[in-house]
């Protein structure tokens, strides 16, 4: 086989997109993420506004960080992942163009319903059956397109990057057309089906289990996966460094996305769900451990010989923070589905802290840090306007992720404490409202790490905005060496 | 679950962790620092290095684990496990040692008024847990009460606060009904009242408009709240003299309250709550209001 010369035109425009509306969803569902922790602390910040309501600001946050923020920068680094590795430009640029504006269009139809209440009250699942229907058409494309780049690809091997990207386009499209059936409503009188209300298509405990299939899985496959798809493009690119073990990529993946989909009845502990749904729930949790810790032996260990870059480079301390924070988190997640644990954590603010050391720590840091290599790079720039304020931005998100996390593990010991405490005479301890007053000092607490965190996306849109601002971005034709 | 999903479950689970292991030993060997050859994007390469071995053993470990556990509790299909365990027992068996415990607890008091019980921690500990969790609702944790729920701390009662009231109040409940003067009252009727009842207490009031403003009370409002204004704790109406309001006072309250009536309703706890129960959150609501005696 002879190396051959071809050019390749990458399909670029739709990563700076994407790009750009990672940065601006990012500080957008932060900043309501912010607002609805002030609410906690201070409740008469909603101001008696129904919309501006804790109940319904927080699906509206937890949808525009997952889906807007993570959604947007999970388009921009597949597309730009799967083009670069399989050296080839993107399959129909014109359905991946599409795809920018349905999901933009669902994001902006998902901002506009919810506030008004317009919710089918699953959690991570709240858009009513029409945007549903929007997500899954959007989804199909993002799918033909990332798969027929990978056919059409010019060298034989397809990159590990590729196989965690392929997993989560797969499984997201599987999780949310099964959990998001519905029956839209039919009002007596009227001869069509409602747009804005509608029942699940399952009933009681089942509804419950096929929710947290999908809760649980959307954390493993889109939070996941997809976020280690991003990993094993840009740790190794920015450390310049080879992947640590191919073959721990291939146990990691296929015991990482057989096991996930096991793991949802950890949401149900001590619920009318079967005792035994709940245990095989547990156990594959438990065995979840090593599959996820698996990345982040790749990840790390991507930069044994080279760990004086970690000194020099903040985009690779964001990376390389971000996998420490996701082997945290996903050691802490087996440990509170194992049912004594889950007897005390579950329902507390715990869960709250462990979910932001997810997202916070490992989604939103390995995403800012795969934003700040990739922006230079596809918007045709030498480098990012300031390394000062991306060191910067490194600290800030550092400082509130600890500060968050460290007040919600506190609060949510502490409620878990509260609430099970009894009396030598059999009662209860304390109210309800008793834990919730208590809790108000780390409610605070857990404000300042979210403005913190929420500082630093301020500086990195600056950053952003001085980097690409001037000139237009130059289109970049690679030389490259394809097999024959 | 009928036998072949029984069976089903118990396969995919096992299968589940038997291809754990099969693909852990069958990736384990390998040279350290070995290289697959493969080149990505120019610069990407990666090393085949053998898997860490204590992170072969935690897997294995964690495998093992879920084997072992999935024999002693419930998981595998029908299989219900060696130990026997499920949650409802376990819940069961708390519940029970819990219900134990208050049963001693509640003998200890038998015999014991309710002046005695507000005296005694064990009593007030249970009639607090008893508060919280079933009045606090309506009364506030503080039993400070709100608007329409009155506040049991400040020693003003509307069906009145001996020991026998609280009880019977708890016990059976209460309605509370003002009715409407809206079609009753001429304007000026009205204007009397409002002008003089949120005022009773205040000793600046113009002579004539608490002259203007008793007559037109005596007519309308002395029946239930009697002549001098001090209510009866008979029918529950509220002594308007001693500016504390159930439901607000000043003008545009009190407007508000002639004009289309009060309805509050206490809830029956008889059958609820225990007689044992009633007698100590009874006690609890009595030391209250009667701080210096209660402390122990």
């Amino acid at each position: 086989m002879s190396p051959v010369q071809t050019m390749v035109r990458y399909e670029d425009a739709v990563i700076r997109k994407f790009t750009a509306m990672t940065v601006v969803w990012g500080i957008v569902g932060m900043l309501v993420g912010v607002w609805i922790a002030a609410e906690m602390a201070w409740p008469q910040l909603n101001m008696n506004i129904p919309w501006l309501t804790f109940s319904r600001l927080r699906p509206l946050h937890t949808n525009a960080v997952i889906f807007a923020f993570g959604g947007s920068a999970l388009f921009a680094t597949s597309y730009w992942c799967a083009q670069r590795t399989c050296r080839t430009a993107l399959f129909m640029p014109k359905l991946a163009e599409f795809t920018f504006w349905g999901w933009q269009a669902v994001i902006v139809a998902a901002a506009l319903t919810l506030p008004f209440g317009y919710t089918q009250g699953k959690e991570y699942a709240e858009l009513e059956w029409p945007i549903d229907i929007m997500i899954a058409v959007v989804w199909v494309a993002y799918a033909v397109v990332f798969f027929g780049t990978i056919a059409k690809r010019t060298v034989s091997h397809i990159y590990v990057a590729n196989w965690f990207f392929g997993a989560y386009i797969l499984a997201v499209a599987l999780l949310h057309i099964v959990n998001s059936a519905a029956v839209p409503i039919v009002w007596a009188g009227h001869p069509w089906f409602t747009l804005t209300h509608s029942y699940s298509a399952y009933g009681g405990a089942t509804d419950a289990m096929v929710q947290w299939w999908y809760g649980h899985n959307a954390v493993g496959f889109f939070l996941t996966a997809g976020f280690l798809g991003m990993m094993y493009y840009f740790v190794p690119k920015q450390a310049g460094r080879p992947i640590y073990s191919y073959r721990l990529s291939v146990v990691h993946f296929w015991a990482l996305i057989a096991i996930y989909m096991w793991a949802g009845p950890h949401h149900l502990m001590y619920t009318a769900l079967p005792d035994w749904v709940q245990s095989l729930g547990m156990v594959f949790s438990l065995i979840l451990l090593a599959p996820s810790w698996g990345g982040m032996i790749n990840g790390i260990m991507t930069l044994s010989g080279a760990w004086h870059k970690l000194r020099e480079d903040p985009i690779l301390k964001f990376l390389i923070v971000s996998l420490s924070f996701y082997g945290m988190s996903t050691f802490e997640g087996p440990m509170m589905s194992i049912k004594t644990v889950n007897a005390l954590t579950h329902y507390t603010d715990w869960v709250i802290g462990h979910v932001h050391s997810g997202a916070l720590g490992w989604v939103a840091m390995i995403t800012i840090g795969s934003i700040y290599a990739l922006v230079p790079a596809a918007f045709g720039k030498p480098a990012m306007y300031s390394v000062k304020a991306i060191n910067l931005h490194f600290w800030l998100a550092t400082l509130g992720t600890v500060l968050y996390i460290t007040a919600m593990w506190s609060a949510g010991l502490m409620q878990g404490l509260m609430w099970r405490a009894t009396q030598p005479d059999g009662t209860l301890t304390y109210s309800f409202i008793e834990s919730v007053a208590a809790s108000h000092p780390f409610y605070i607490a857990r404000l300042l790490g979210g403005l913190t965190f929420f500082s630093g996306m301020l500086v990195m849109a600056w950053n952003v905005w001085r980097t690409i601002a001037g000139s237009a971005p130059k289109a970049a034709p690679v030389v490259a060496e394809a097999q024959a | 679950m009928n036998p072949f999903w029984s069976a089903f479950v118990i396969f995919i689970s096992v299968a589940m962790m038997i291809g754990c292991l099969w693909l852990l030993f069958a990736n384990a060997r390998g040279k350290p620092g070995e290289s697959t050859g493969h080149v990505w994007d120019d610069t990407l390469r990666e090393y085949n290095n053998p898997l860490p071995r204590w992170w072969l053993n935690l897997f294995v470990l964690t495998v093992l684990f879920g084997a072992g556990y999935l024999l002693l509790y419930p998981g595998l299909g029908n299989f219900g496990g060696w130990l026997g365990w499920s949650s409802h027992q376990q819940m069961q068996r708390h519940l029970e040692q819990l219900t134990r415990q208050s049963h001693l607890a509640y003998a200890a008091l038998a015999g014991k008024d309710i002046p005695a019980l507000a005296r005694d921690p064990s009593a007030l500990s249970l009639g607090r847990a008893v508060f919280l969790n079933n009045c606090a609702g309506c009364h506030g944790a503080d039993a400070r009460g709100a608007i329409g729920f009155p506040n049991l701390t400040d020693g003003d009662w509307l069906y009145g606060g001996t020991p026998d009231k609280l009880v019977e109040t708890i016990t059976r409940g209460r309605h509370g009904v003002m009715p409407s003067f809206k079609v009753v009252l001429k304007p000026e009727q009205l204007q009397a009242l409002v002008d003089f009842v949120p005022y009773w207490s205040d000793p600046e009031l113009p002579v004539l408009r608490r002259a203007a403003g008793v007559k037109q009370f005596t007519v309308t409002c002395a029946p239930c709240h009697g002549a001098d204004g001090k209510g009866n704790p008979l029918i529950g109406a509220p002594n308007l003299t001693d500016d504390i309001w159930l439901f607000g006072g000043g003008r545009e309250r009190v407007r508000e309250t002639i004009l289309g009536g009060r309805q509050s309703t206490m809830p029956a706890w008889d059958g609820t709550l225990s007689r044992d129960e009633i007698r100590v959150v009874a006690a609890y609501v009595y030391s209250l209001s009667h701080q210096q005696d209660a402390a122990p």
